[in-house]
């Protein structure tokens, strides 16, 4: 990399860098827009003003944002990557013992992060990334306890926090306006919509982590 | 020094760091590192941006988020490119001058 190269480099960064830095200095007090969250909650269905900014409020930006998990896990299994090598030595006793500890742990802990979400920090992303955690995990130690189901139910789980949310946005028209629920049913729907988006989320991240798709050959005789 | 301007300069430290490595590392996984602290700078900054009264602001909260969601797919998207990159060219670069098409198809047939 030429030196002038570097320096134009630095200095475009420095400013830019500079200029955010400039920005936040020059920031006024401000409450920003919690206030209106504020108002609004006993309209959002959870108590947790997070969580009612996401899955209510703009709930539209976390429709698009799973459909970005799920289009990204599209394109990754369109690239057609090899299957992770298996490692020439089977994975020691720790990890294998630790790995059957820690798994159910996670699974537990997904569930209660999930519920969590209604009133305090949690909800469908963190559950999902702790899912996809025990996914990680398990595929270490080589064990895939999703091997034998049908690789069409797989991608439908994947797809299914995109389609619970969408099916629950598209309701919501139904005397109201798209993603606007019923306020006494708001509670139901969003800790529905989270179920569905912790499973995708969590099958997702743990299918990016290994990046092939899944398929119904190459299992048996794979497992030692 | 405040909790605002601790965490807002830190990001804008972070965003400088990320985009200088973004246009100076050749390897692709060290801009897609790159990549990265530039959006954990962002996120910085939106933290901050949140903490400018007594109660924090949940919007920007959100906002981070989401946007997590979309830095981890697009990582993933990205290393999931880089690999294939790799197989097809035999190299984990955008150097034009090597990896030209021709190259690209030798490299695939390519044992290993």
């Amino acid at each position: 990399m030429p030196l002038l190269v570097r320096f134009l480099a630095a200095t475009l960064s420095l400013a830019v860098g500079g200029l955010v830095a400039w920005a936040v200095l020059g920031l006024p007090e401000s409450a920003g827009l919690r206030e209106a969250v504020t108002a609004q909650m006993d309209r959002s269905g959870v108590s947790h003003p997070v969580t009612a900014v996401l899955l209510n409020f703009r709930g539209y930006d976390t429709l698009l944002e799973v459909a970005v998990l799920l289009l990204a896990l599209i394109a990754a299994w369109s690239l057609r990557l090899a299957p992770p090598g298996r490692s020439p030595e089977r994975p020691g006793l720790v990890l294998r013992e630790l790995v059957r500890l820690l798994v159910p742990v996670l699974i537990v802990l997904a569930g209660y992060l999930l519920w969590l979400g209604a009133h305090a920090p949690g909800g469908a992303f963190q559950a999902g990334a702790l899912l996809a955690g025990a996914g990680v995990l398990l595929a270490l130690v080589e064990v895939r306890p999703l091997g034998a189901t049908p690789p069409f139910a797989l991608r439908l789980l994947a797809a299914a926090g995109v389609l619970v949310f969408l099916a629950v946005a598209l309701l919501a028209m139904w005397g109201g306006r798209l993603l606007e629920y019923p306020p006494e049913w708001a509670g139901l729907l969003i800790l529905a919509i989270e179920s569905a988006a912790t499973v995708s989320i969590g099958l997702a991240l743990a299918y990016l982590f290994r990046g092939d798709e899944p398929t119904t050959h190459r299992e048996g005789g794979e497992r030692t | 020094m405040s909790a605002v301007l601790a965490y807002g300069l830190a990001g804008a430290a972070l965003i400088a760091i990320g985009l200088y490595a973004l246009i100076v590392r050749r390897h692709l996984l060290r801009k897609i590192l790159a990549m990265n602290v530039v959006g954990n700078g962002v996120f910085l900054v939106l933290v901050a941006l949140a903490k400018r009264s007594a109660v924090p602001d949940p919007v920007p909260h959100a906002m981070v988020l989401t946007g997590i969601v979309v830095a981890v797919s697009a990582t993933a998207l990205a290393l999931a490119l880089a690999v294939r990159v790799r197989d097809a060219t035999g190299q984990a670069t955008l150097d034009e001058r090597r990896g030209t098409a021709a190259e690209a198809g030798r490299g695939r047939d390519a044992p290993g």
